[in-house]
């Protein structure tokens, strides 16, 4: 029997070489996801519409509110920073195999770390953003590991390991930024503002944590399709069994993989901290994590392709406030948008519309639970 | 023919199943009568599961018609099967390994004592049946506890509980040692007696001709023709299944041995359940010959490989290579010390499908200098090379991008081999080198192997087929329970007599 | 060896149980009380875990069943002025959610954690989504003393003198255990989830099995969320279900994919709850209830990391099943 289980090895998205097939052979890459997110826009208009709004306006305030002003366009780029690295975080998990759902808890520690690390820690900038930032990233890829060190050295599933940490993450951070990272005198759980000299610069009307994320995704982009590391991560991702006997440690690089999953998401909390908030307070961004995702899905694994797929998601959440007050319309659209948009690009439906086959192979990422 | 006057109790017309891209069956027929063994013949690959299995509910044929007992029947599933008397026991046995043996036999067809499910009544009646038919089994015991042979009777039990009248055996004897298959095969003969009607699949020659009233032989997906014992022989049999004269025997010169190169003293492995697996075992390979090792799967094999590759961890006095201790050491390392690797499952260990012929052609070596500097790939040294292999290794391929998984099994195998020759290695270690490979492939495989001997490499082959072993080996080496029973000299090696070893009988019997 | 442990802790806490009773009847009868309130959601939402799971689907998207079912549960009684069928709506609404599930991971087979995700995402966002402010329910439900039974010092005031979803969420575990370890139905639900085409090739059907298994546990999410809106508060917030849908496969698991063991676990999560709040209100020690909180998922993952290969989930979850 073949015990290369194909539902493991093939997630479908991974093209380690890069020179692999014409573009005919592309075009469904790209038209599944597109399609994907124009029937979820059809479905949330038909939602808008059964309260009332023409969905055609309010997906124009929508998106001119989003991208027609230098405001708008301000707020799309802090909102996507976060989502491309989050997004990034599960790309390199998943092409080595792991699945990480806990890009959210990974996130939350982080903005918490990069916080403290922001008020507490005085430097001239040039060297409190790096510590700052770093220091963040080390949070999240502390959280990270241990997942990862219990599915390298335990064989435990890191997607319910990740599912504890979320849950943990959040009671932690919420105790932290109450008990003793508190700011004083206030009645707010929230920790004090970061010093000046921790705060993220912006150019023109440009973020600098947003030039950092799409650096980062360009960069990643080239790692894992052209460097022996990122050959290792896809080795172990596609069949472990041979990623071992090619002499490649995979404990080691599941240990990696995870640790630079949470370095990233963690990134994503760091920039949020230093360039948007300028403080950890509670709730902070729920769901970008779970966006991480989707956006990931989107995007196929592919690093580079995050970056727009994140500036999708990015615009519709920074619109939806806009949309609120224009129209009356809920914000939480947009989550039902983006479920349903996940669901798309991950069934089958999409791809039976298009080519009229039954036998369309799934992509799987899991492995369930079990070792 | 006397056959002619018994009851039809299956009948496949036409039959015809597609696969993407391959036809699995065409216009295949097949006739079984009360009392009778049928034996499916092939190849690897001819088609034989995808004909039971349509037989057995498991696949719809596209084309084609099958008839139980006289009625035209479509089949929506093994359910359906079942309900007409149609038993299978499976290549790779189906039974839940947490349940119980009556637990296994009863599933899908449990004696109730509403609501609940009669366990007393099911232990009762798999003991009855257990006894009836001389398939000793404990009822009780665990599946994932017995061996693979107490759970092949598991799993004719199964049949038999559903009164199964036909009776559809998948590569029965593949998990068998010679005695305990010569055992299953007086087995299917009561079966026979007692009017059931038999379907037999294997691609054993001398077992077919043993125990078979009728032999149809398929070949690529298509049926080739019908014959009787009585009228063929081995070697006609074989020219049926391949469609030409075969060479059963490879052609090659006498060994030249020189130097020991790989030796290994007294290796003691465990398996993934920590149980003793391979047991004191001591051998020598030296240059330029090839050393084979006999014996029934499961006896220790693939945990010696796995040992000597790095791929598990063990205990030895000695491991070396060329002089060089590999005892314990890591895959990489003992590559890097010319030891070429054969895997035996290639599809899990040996090659990552979605990646390209390339790819997999310097899976082992990536990391290299020749085909990286300072951590980024060298595409065109790594195409360069796999250019070259492709040509010589003979290689199908569309070209050296196209995925692997897209490739045949003989294929896939000569990209494995041709990874592992390509790096000129002192030593190689074959495990189950033809498996699931093509005839032609098959040739090639070996002639490279004997091609790597003669170059100077010392070759451990390990493989479950016989032919393979008597036909390429210098010397036979025969593993029964984890111990090397003997050595023998190929001169003094015969079937017979490695069969009995096989079997753990001891050398001097 | 694992149960043995599991029997002293279960008979140490008893003694103490009995112990604190006699030591103060009115604090340890609140405690426990407490405790079993705070356990029922999470019983009955691990049972949705359990009876998923052993049939070989891993189902991530009960908090978001729960979520849904909370939410149609309390606006359906608060629209139609009737607990009953405000409860039968929340019961009906999980059940479609665990089709929807059963739908993308069985049918079309789709990797199961990302389809359980979507439940989750599509939960908060529709809940959100068509929140109105302002509505009440007609009236509480009612707690239901069972005669005699509740006369019991100790058992009875903290056992029987209940409301209906808490007998509910004690009988289920133990009617689910007869039906998963003794009948034909949880013999093929076993088979199936542990090795799916030994269960196809024996004339059980895999594919529908699964489906109807997880569409029914649906049930189980819908009657979980009716409890939290309708039985326990009283009413329907934004989030409502706070994370009990994960806690619940921390239960799973920690209850080995047991329905009893899950039992004893919630009610297990639910003491340390109970305790700390009474500690804490007493003024003893305070311990930050965010530590309470996280106490289930820090022990999970203590105990798979301690145990990791000997308590093992059905061999077959997760994976969507595929003839050869």
């Amino acid at each position: 029997m073949s015990t290369t289980d194909p539902a493991r090895t093939d997630l479908g998205f991974t093209d380690p070489d890069p020179r692999r097939g014409g573009p005919l052979d592309r075009l469904p890459a790209i038209v599944i996801p597109v399609v994907s997110v124009l029937l979820a826009f059809a479905i949330g208009g038909i939602l808008i519409w059964l309260q009332g709004v023409n969905p055609f306006q309010a997906y124009y305030v929508l998106f001119s509110n989003a991208l027609g002003t230098t405001e708008g366009l301000l707020r799309v780029m802090q909102k996507s920073t976060p989502l491309i690295l989050t997004g990034l975080a599960v790309t390199v998990g998943l092409r080595a195999g792991l699945f990480n759902i806990g890009a959210q808890g990974q996130l939350l520690v982080a903005a918490l770390g990069t916080a403290w690390a922001g008020y507490n820690f005085q430097m001239p900038m040039v060297l409190h953003i790096p510590v700052a930032l770093v220091f963040g990233m080390l949070c999240g890829a502390a959280w990270a590991s241990i997942a990862g060190a219990l599915r390298a050295y335990r064989s435990v599933s890191e997607v319910i390991t990740t599912i504890m940490l979320n849950s943990i993450a959040i009671a932690l951070v919420d105790y932290l930024a109450s008990e003793p990272f508190k700011e004083p005198d206030q009645p707010l759980t929230r920790t004090p503002e970061i010093a000046p000299t921790a705060m993220l610069p912006t150019f023109g009307i440009v973020p600098s944590g947003f030039l950092i994320a799409i650096v980062v995704a360009i960069v990643f982009g080239w790692l894992l399709s052209r460097t022996t590391q990122g050959f290792r991560f896809n080795t172990v991702g596609l069949n472990p069994s041979a990623a071992r006997y090619a002499g490649i440690s995979v404990k080691g690089t599941i240990l990696l993989a995870m640790a630079v999953s949470g370095a990233l998401a963690g990134m994503g909390g760091a920039i949020e901290t230093l360039g948007v908030t300028g403080r950890f307070e509670p709730a902070f961004n729920a769901g970008l994590g779970f966006d991480g995702i989707t956006i990931a899905l989107l995007a196929r694994a592919n690093p580079i392709a995050t970056i727009p797929a994140a500036i999708l998601i990015g615009t519709l959440r920074s619109g939806a406030a806009a949309l609120q007050f224009q129209t009356g319309i809920e914000p939480e659209v947009v989550d039902v948008i983006l479920a349903i948009t996940l669901l798309l690009v991950s069934a089958p439906i999409v791809a039976r519309l298009l080519f009229r086959k039954r036998n369309i192979k799934q992509t799987q990422v899991t492995q369930g639970w079990g070792s | 023919m006397a056959a002619d006057e018994r009851e039809v109790l299956l009948q496949a017309t036409g039959l015809t199943k597609r696969f993407p891209g391959v036809v699995a069956n065409e216009d295949v027929s097949l006739t079984l009568r009360k009392g009778e063994i049928l034996a499916l013949l092939g190849e690897n690959g001819a088609g034989k599961s995808t004909l039971v299995k349509m037989i057995y509910g498991l696949y719809a044929p596209d084309e084609g018609e099958i008839r139980i007992k006289g009625e035209a029947v479509r089949l929506a599933g093994p359910r359906d099967a079942i309900k007409r008397g149609i038993g299978m026991v499976h290549q790779h046995f189906q039974l839940v390994p947490v349940f119980t043996v009556a637990e296994n036999i009863v599933l899908g067809d449990e004696p109730l004592r509403w609501p609940f499910v009669n366990m007393k009544s099911a232990r009762a009646e798999v003991a009855r049946l257990s006894e009836e038919y001389g398939l000793k089994v404990d009822v009780d015991a665990h599946v994932e506890d017995l061996p693979v042979g107490t759970q092949q009777r598991v799993e004719i039990l199964k049949a038999l509980y559903r009164r199964a009248d036909i009776l559809i055996l998948d590569e029965p004897t593949a998990v068998l040692t010679p005695q305990e298959t010569d055992d299953l095969l007086r087995v299917m003969r009561g079966f026979a007696d007692s009017g059931v009607g038999v379907i037999f699949i294997t691609h054993k020659l001398r077992e077919v001709l043993a125990v078979a009233d009728t032999i149809e032989v398929l070949r690529g997906g298509k049926w080739v023709g019908t014959t009787v014992p009585a009228e063929t022989s081995q070697e006609g049999l074989a020219q049926m299944m391949v469609g030409r004269g075969v060479l059963l025997q490879v052609d090659k010169r006498a060994a030249q041995p020189q130097e020991v190169i790989l030796d290994v003293q007294g290796l003691t492995v465990t398996d993934d359940l920590g149980l003793p697996a391979v047991r004191d075992v001591s051998l020598q390979v030296r240059a330029g010959e090839i050393l084979g090792i006999a014996g029934v799967e499961g006896n220790g094999q693939r945990e010696l490989v796995q040992a000597l590759t790095g791929l598990r961890r063990c205990s030895a006095t000695t491991v070396t290579v060329n002089g060089q201790d590999i005892l314990n050491k890591s895959p990489h390392d003992i590559h890097a010390l010319g030891v070429g690797h054969v895997p035996e499952d290639r599809e899990k260990d040996g090659l990552v499908g979605p990646y390209s012929v390339a790819d997999n052609l310097v899976l082992d070596r990536f990391a290299e200098p020749e085909f990286a500097s300072r951590g980024v790939r060298d595409r065109k040294a790594i195409d360069a090379l796999s250019t070259n292999l492709v040509q010589q290794f003979d290689i199908r391929t569309p070209g050296i991008t196209t995925t692997v998984q897209s490739l045949s099994g003989g294929n896939k195998q000569k990209i494995v081999i041709a990874r592992e020759l390509a790096a000129n290695p002192v030593a190689l270690i074959a495990a189950q080198p033809t498996r699931g490979v093509d005839v032609g492939s098959i040739e090639f495989i070996h002639s490279q192997i004997v091609g790597a001997r003669d170059r100077g490499a010392a070759v451990l082959l390990v493989s479950a087929e016989l032919d393979e072993i008597l036909g390429l080996s210098d010397r036979v080496a025969v593993m029964y329970d984890g111990r090397l029973v003997d050595v023998l000299d190929i001169a003094v090696a015969d079937r017979a007599r490695v069969g009995r070893l096989m079997a753990g009988g001891s050398k001097d019997a | 060896m694992r149960a043995r442990y599991a029997y002293a802790l279960a008979i140490i806490i008893g003694i103490a149980i009995v112990v604190c009773f006699f030591l103060d009847e009115i604090r340890t009868v609140s405690v426990l009380s407490f405790s079993l309130r705070y356990a029922v959601p999470l019983i009955l939402a691990a049972m949705v875990g359990i009876v998923c799971e052993r049939s070989g689907v891993i189902n991530i998207g009960i908090e978001g069943q729960m979520l849904m079912s909370a939410f149609a549960g309390f606006f359906g009684a608060a629209v139609t002025g009737n607990l009953i069928l405000g409860t039968l709506i929340g019961i009906g609404t999980g059940m479609i959610m665990g089709a929807f599930l059963a739908t993308g991971a069985v049918t079309w087979k789709m990797d199961q954690i990302i389809a359980g995700t979507v439940i989750n995402i599509l939960a908060v966002g529709l809940t959100s989504f068509f929140y109105v402010q302002g509505q009440v329910l007609p009236g509480n439900t009612p707690i239901v003393a069972i005669p005699l039974l509740s006369d019991i010092p100790l058992a009875g005031p903290v056992l029987f003198n209940n409301g209906l979803f808490t007998y509910a969420a004690v009988a289920i575990p133990l009617i689910l255990w007869v039906l998963l370890f003794k009948t034909r139905w949880g013999l093929r639900t076993r088979a199936v989830g542990e090795k799916p085409s030994a269960a196809d090739t024996s004339g059980v059907g895999v594919d529908p099995m699964r489906f109807w298994n997880v569409t029914i546990a649906g049930a189980l999410a819908g009657m979980a969320g009716a409890y939290l809106a309708i039985e326990a508060a009283g009413t329907f917030e934004r989030g409502f279900t706070a994370g009990r849908g994960f806690t619940a496969l921390a239960i799973m698991i920690f209850g080995a994919w047991n329905p009893i063991g899950a039992l004893a676990a919630a009610f297990f999560f639910g003491l340390t709850q109970g305790l700390a709040s009474q500690l804490q209100a007493d003024e003893v020690i305070a311990i930050p209830q965010q530590f309470i909180n996280m106490l289930p998922y820090v022990l999970t993952i203590v105990l798979l990391a301690v145990v990791s290969g000997r308590i093992k989930p059905p061999s077959a979850v997760g994976r969507p099943y595929e003839k050869d």
